[in-house]
């Protein structure tokens, strides 16, 4: 029976990824639906309330230094957290894989040489100072920061893909393929890249968590999302004034709260799939 | 030997320009100069022309690149755009505090890292093991402003034990009491942000080799645990330093955020600074020390790596 089971299977045996993908679902929906559901308005100050309120029946969070809902703030800027966590990661995808597929295919060609030479340059440098300089001089839209984490993280990716190209090329099935006389690229499509492309799905779920925290620290440090937007970052910020650090935790304990928990997740997803995907992991469940 | 000592140089050479070039184009695409920025009080388009010609920003990018490169090669990285001081200068005095702050850091971490992952292969599943796996959980998971928020709370508002910003306590000249009570919390951060990775890779790697057959030699002529761990430990070194210097990038960075948040004068403060002013010729010169840097290791340890092991050298020269 256990030999059998396939990856699915495997993935749903880990109880701590089953765990994890609860809880980003759960995250998920409640940053999409909640604050509709409750009619919450992020950037509508609330005179009654006052600036600084402290957690009340109307304002479970209080509200901020111009009289916002935090709560209604904490969601929103969820939204942006998590959007910028997951487009960045999508876009690293998407110039990574082809990079990577490119360049191991064309082993010992020039592509090979520029690309694996260009990730060198990447990853000898560190992303968050590029990241910095980027984000602050082109401007901090949520579009630009999704482009420049993304862009940025696509070596690792590569590196992989890159690493399985060269050996699934060597298969005899591609060798059939190329024999064949099919197109290079109707071979990479059809037969490199599905074998390829597995081990990937097991570090997505953690670019996504590097492509939070470093949204989460390019807002902390106030070149990030900026008001009236917010990110769960940009919430923890108020932390650098010493009265709401010391004496008004709620405001910047549950952003910083929600990224440990999503970080966390993401990581429980990944090795989740890591495992189900790769039998060699596999060491079976817990009894 | 010569002939592998080329072919890495012949590999770090290419990848150093990029850098540079990488970062001076990342400036190169701001809109506005910092010749806009004092623009303010600094009046007229007239101003601004004189100010960008002699800071050479009406040149074309290619041209001030070379210009740039010029420089560095006879030693001269340019003045601050700000301050007018040389940025050597400027950078001079910054390395030593960086140093301190991200070698302490380093230091503790691989003092415990390393000792935490072996006990975590020895006996996997245990204590240990899961305090490993904790660890290194918390040091993927918690970013580190979050650390150094959390540290400086229960440190420094809590418990009222450790200052929680710059180097010295202001007014006093300095001694080396005071600089340990100023450092412990910010190389704690860049110890627990960089023990994560540590920690995982000696595990990974001590498991594989307490798998080899000298190991159940050792275990099989009678000798004890510490002892036979001594001799997996040996064995694993090498994937584990590697570990340390691929991720010198990563703690860089990462120090570069812990040094901003509690006002240490490093070289990350320093290139925050002047970011945010737009100080090219700052930020360029930071750039390459980090550079420098990153590379000058890698290259020791491929060196250490031919050296130690003749079919690694072997190897590169034929490809």
């Amino acid at each position: 029976m256990r030999g059998s089971m396939g990856p699915l299977g495997r993935f749903l045996r880990d109880r701590r990824a089953v765990a994890g993908l609860v809880i980003l679902a759960v995250e998920t929906l409640a940053v999409l639906l909640l604050p509709a559901l409750f009619g919450l308005a992020p950037n509508l100050t609330d005179a009654a309330a006052g600036f600084w309120a402290p957690p009340s029946a109307s304002h479970w969070l209080g509200t901020d230094d111009v009289g916002r809902d935090v709560l209604a703030r904490l969601l929103c800027g969820g939204r942006v957290s998590l959007l910028v966590g997951f487009s960045a990661a999508g876009i690293s995808l998407g110039v990574g894989v082809p990079l990577g597929l490119l360049a191991g295919w064309r082993q010992g060609s020039k592509w090979e040489y520029g690309i694996m030479r260009l990730a060198d340059v990447f990853q000898s440098f560190p992303s968050i100072v590029l990241v910095l300089c980027l984000v602050s001089l082109v401007g901090a839209s949520v579009w630009n920061i999704v482009a420049v984490i993304g862009l940025l993280g696509w070596t690792g990716i590569a590196r992989l893909v890159y690493a399985n190209t060269l050996t699934v090329r060597e298969r005899e099935y591609a060798l059939a393929a190329r024999a064949l006389g099919g197109r290079w690229t109707t071979i990479l499509r059809r037969n490199v890249l599905p074998n390829a492309v597995g081990p990937v799905w097991a570090v997505l779920p953690l670019r996504v968590g590097r492509a939070i925290l470093s949204e989460s620290s390019l807002s902390f440090l106030g070149v990030g999302i900026r008001t009236p937007q917010a990110s769960w970052g940009s919430l923890i910020q108020y932390a650098t004034n010493t009265a709401v650090f010391v004496g008004r935790p709620w405001i910047w304990v549950p952003p910083a709260v929600c990224i440990v928990v999503t970080v966390v997740s993401l990581q429980w997803v990944g090795d989740g799939l890591r495992n189900a995907l790769d039998p060699r992991f596999y060491i079976g469940p817990k009894t | 030997m010569i002939r592998y000592i080329r072919k890495r140089l012949a590999t770090a050479v290419p990848v150093f320009f990029g850098i540079t070039i990488l970062v001076f184009l990342c400036l190169d695409l701001a809109p506005g100069t910092i010749a806009d920025l004092g623009g303010e009080e600094g009046g007229s388009a007239g101003n601004q022309a004189i100010l960008e010609e002699r800071l050479g920003l009406d040149k074309p990018l290619p041209q001030r690149y070379l210009v740039w490169l010029g420089g560095l090669l006879r030693g001269d990285l340019g003045d601050s755009w700000q301050t007018g001081r040389s940025v050597s200068e400027s950078i001079a005095q910054r390395v030593g505090p960086s140093l301190i702050l991200t070698g302490t850091g380093v230091a503790l971490a691989v003092l415990l890292a390393i000792p935490l992952g072996a006990a975590a292969a020895w006996r996997p599943g245990s204590g240990w093991d899961k305090a490993a796996s904790v660890c290194s959980m918390v040091s993927f998971g918690v970013p580190g402003f979050l650390l150094s928020l959390a540290g400086v709370y229960v440190f420094s508002v809590v418990l009222g034990w450790l200052p929680s910003a710059r180097m010295y306590t202001a007014g006093t000249s300095g001694t080396l009491g005071d600089l340990m009570c100023h450092l412990i919390l910010p190389a704690g951060v860049v110890c627990v942000s960089s023990m994560g990775e540590l920690v995982r890779q000696t595990r990974s790697a001590c498991l594989e080799t307490l798998g080899e057959d000298y190991i159940r030699t050792a275990r099989a002529k009678g000798l004890g645990e510490l002892a036979v761990m001594r001799h997996a430990l040996r064995g694993s070194l090498l994937p584990v330093l590697t570990t340390v210097l691929s991720h010198i990038p990563h703690i860089i960075g990462g120090s570069v955020v812990v040094e901003r948040i509690f006002g240490w004068p490093g070289m990350g403060s320093l290139l925050f600074s002047a970011i945010s002013s737009r100080d090219f010729g700052i930020v360029m010169g930071v750039t390459v020390v980090i550079a420098l840097t990153v590379l000058g290791t890698n290259l020791a340890l491929d060196l250490l790596y031919g050296l130690a092991d003749p079919r690694v050298r072997r190897e590169e020269a034929d490809r």
